[in-house]
């Protein structure tokens, strides 16, 4: 590698759907370094979540390569799974576990998967849940609770499996607006720990706060990438001054 | 008319003990339904197993190259073939052929209806089963993917607990129909409790009774099922509110 600060490493990734008329990726070239947060804008349809998807093989790319830590996970040969514990993932709508606790849907996986010790486990989702300010709900099915909680969850959740790489694929598009932010809040907080993140998102606010770099997307390319500053003040693409018209 | 009614009841059930004949009738509609359910849900939860994991790995399995995709599609297609066959023909066709053409050396017609019984109703049950974990949101698995499970535990810890509970009264409709299915026994040479019936009004050449008794044993028959689905089904719900 040339660069070790480079955790992440996309090469012209392409993901055509079956008919070839659509790219939802089109050559998709980006690199993220430890401990940064890149936040990915763009009207819907771009191919930003795609990419993120992309990033955990939840959806698979037509070509090209991604490099997670140096190894090749496009490579038929690389364990998926193995690969996915490394990465947390946040969804737009929660996907909590319904059949299970607060509390099970946290420790299930560092049980089960990483084979940790369940008291051991059981203690980290705790402090976990006091962290998000939710000590009360750890015995609560999520059926139970508002979206906002669901999500404080869902994050909290990920974070049990220890992940080097934070992956959020709109974390807040399904909430109710009086909710943004107290998610928003926890993702603040985490960013501010050094945590590797990749934001799908529409919170332009949040994006310009906490990004140390925008990606901006378009018909499944990356038009344009800077710092907020200079995707915001000072926007190149007319594409993208057209968005920033229409969501600012 | 009283005594009518007591004369009728006296030859259809209590002379020779004919009574006895539907306590018979009823231990072997019985038997059979229980050890067909068993086979049943067994063949179920098979074929729905190996269904359901093609439909969701084929694309990553073929992408992978790995062998077992071939495995799994002759499964696959063995799986079709056998729901197009049973769903395809009437069950007492299927009984008959079992008996006369399958098992022809046999003598335990009882056995040969179970696996007849149990063989029919393994297809409706492994369609509920697949119905059941096809409705299961997509998010359920990837969210069990990105935390690292393996398709396996993300249908047992995940996937199955939910199914369970959804597919719970479609089970147990199946479970009523075969039931009643069992009905078709005679037609092989089982003294079921239809056939029983039958018996007794052959004999007596009085209809009336020994039919509305077997009508009536049926109905206590399904309703107790029916009063057990309603339990489990409160049960579970208990769990997710």
């Amino acid at each position: 590698m040339k660069d070790d600060n480079v955790i992440i490493r996309v090469e012209h990734l392409k993901k055509y759907y079956s008919d070839h008329t659509i790219h939802a990726l089109d050559d998709v070239t980006i690199e993220i370094d430890k401990g940064e947060v890149i936040c990915i804008i763009g009207p819907s349809g771009s191919g930003k979540s795609t990419l993120l998807r992309s990033l955990n093989l939840l959806e698979m790319p037509t070509a090209g390569h991604i490099f997670v830590e140096g190894v090749d996970i496009t490579d038929p040969k690389t364990d998926a799974n193995l690969h996915r514990r490394k990465m947390g993932m946040v969804f737009q709508h929660f996907n909590l576990f319904p059949n299970m606790t607060v509390l099970k849907n946290m420790t299930i996986a560092p049980e089960k998967v990483l084979k940790e010790n369940p008291q051991e486990v059981r203690s980290r989702a705790l402090s976990l849940l006091e962290r998000v300010n939710l000590p009360d709900r750890a015995d609560a099915y999520p059926s139970q609770l508002s979206g906002g909680q669901k999500q404080r969850i869902a994050i909290v959740r990920a974070l049990m499996m220890r992940p080097d790489i934070m992956l959020f694929d709109e974390p807040t598009s399904a909430l109710d607006p009086e909710m943004v932010g107290e998610v928003l809040d926890v993702m603040k907080s985490l960013a501010a720990e050094g945590m590797t993140m990749a934001v799908v998102t529409h919170e332009m606010g949040f994006a310009r706060e906490v990004a140390d770099r925008i990606v901006f997307m378009d018909a499944g390319k990356i038009l344009e990438t800077g710092s907020p500053d200079e995707i915001f003040e000072n926007p190149k693409s007319p594409r993208l001054k057209d968005f920033l018209a229409k969501v600012l | 008319m009283w005594e009518k009614w007591q004369a009728d009841f006296q030859l259809n059930f209590i002379d020779n003990d004919r009574w006895l004949m539907l306590v018979r009738g009823l231990i072997a509609t019985l038997q059979i339904t229980v050890v067909a359910l068993l086979i049943g849900v067994a063949i179920g939860v098979l074929v729905a197993a190996i269904r359901s994991s093609y439909d969701k790995n084929k694309d990553e399995m073929k992408r992978r190259g790995q062998k077992s995709y071939y495995v799994l599609w002759f499964f696959n297609l063995l799986c079709r073939i056998y729901l197009t066959v049973i769903r395809g023909t009437p069950t007492v066709v299927q009984l008959l052929i079992a008996y006369f053409i399958i098992f022809a050396s046999s003598t335990n017609s009882l056995g040969v209806a179970m696996f007849a019984f149990g063989l029919n109703s393994g297809a409706y049950v492994a369609e509920i089963i697949r119905g059941g974990i096809m409705s299961i949101d997509e998010g359920q698995f990837e969210a069990g993917s990105s935390l690292g499970f393996h398709y396996v535990q993300t249908m047992w810890y995940v996937v199955v607990p939910q199914v369970i509970k959804n597919v719970l009264p479609a089970l147990f409709n199946e479970f009523i129909v075969l039931i009643k299915e069992t009905s078709v026994a005679g037609y092989i040479g089982i003294e079921d409790l239809t056939k029983m019936g039958d018996l007794i009004r052959s004999r007596t050449f009085s209809a009336f009774m020994p039919l509305l008794a077997v009508a009536g044993i049926y109905l206590v028959l399904v309703m107790g099922l029916t009063a057990l689905d309603d339990r489990l089904e409160r049960r579970l719900r208990k769990n997710e509110r």
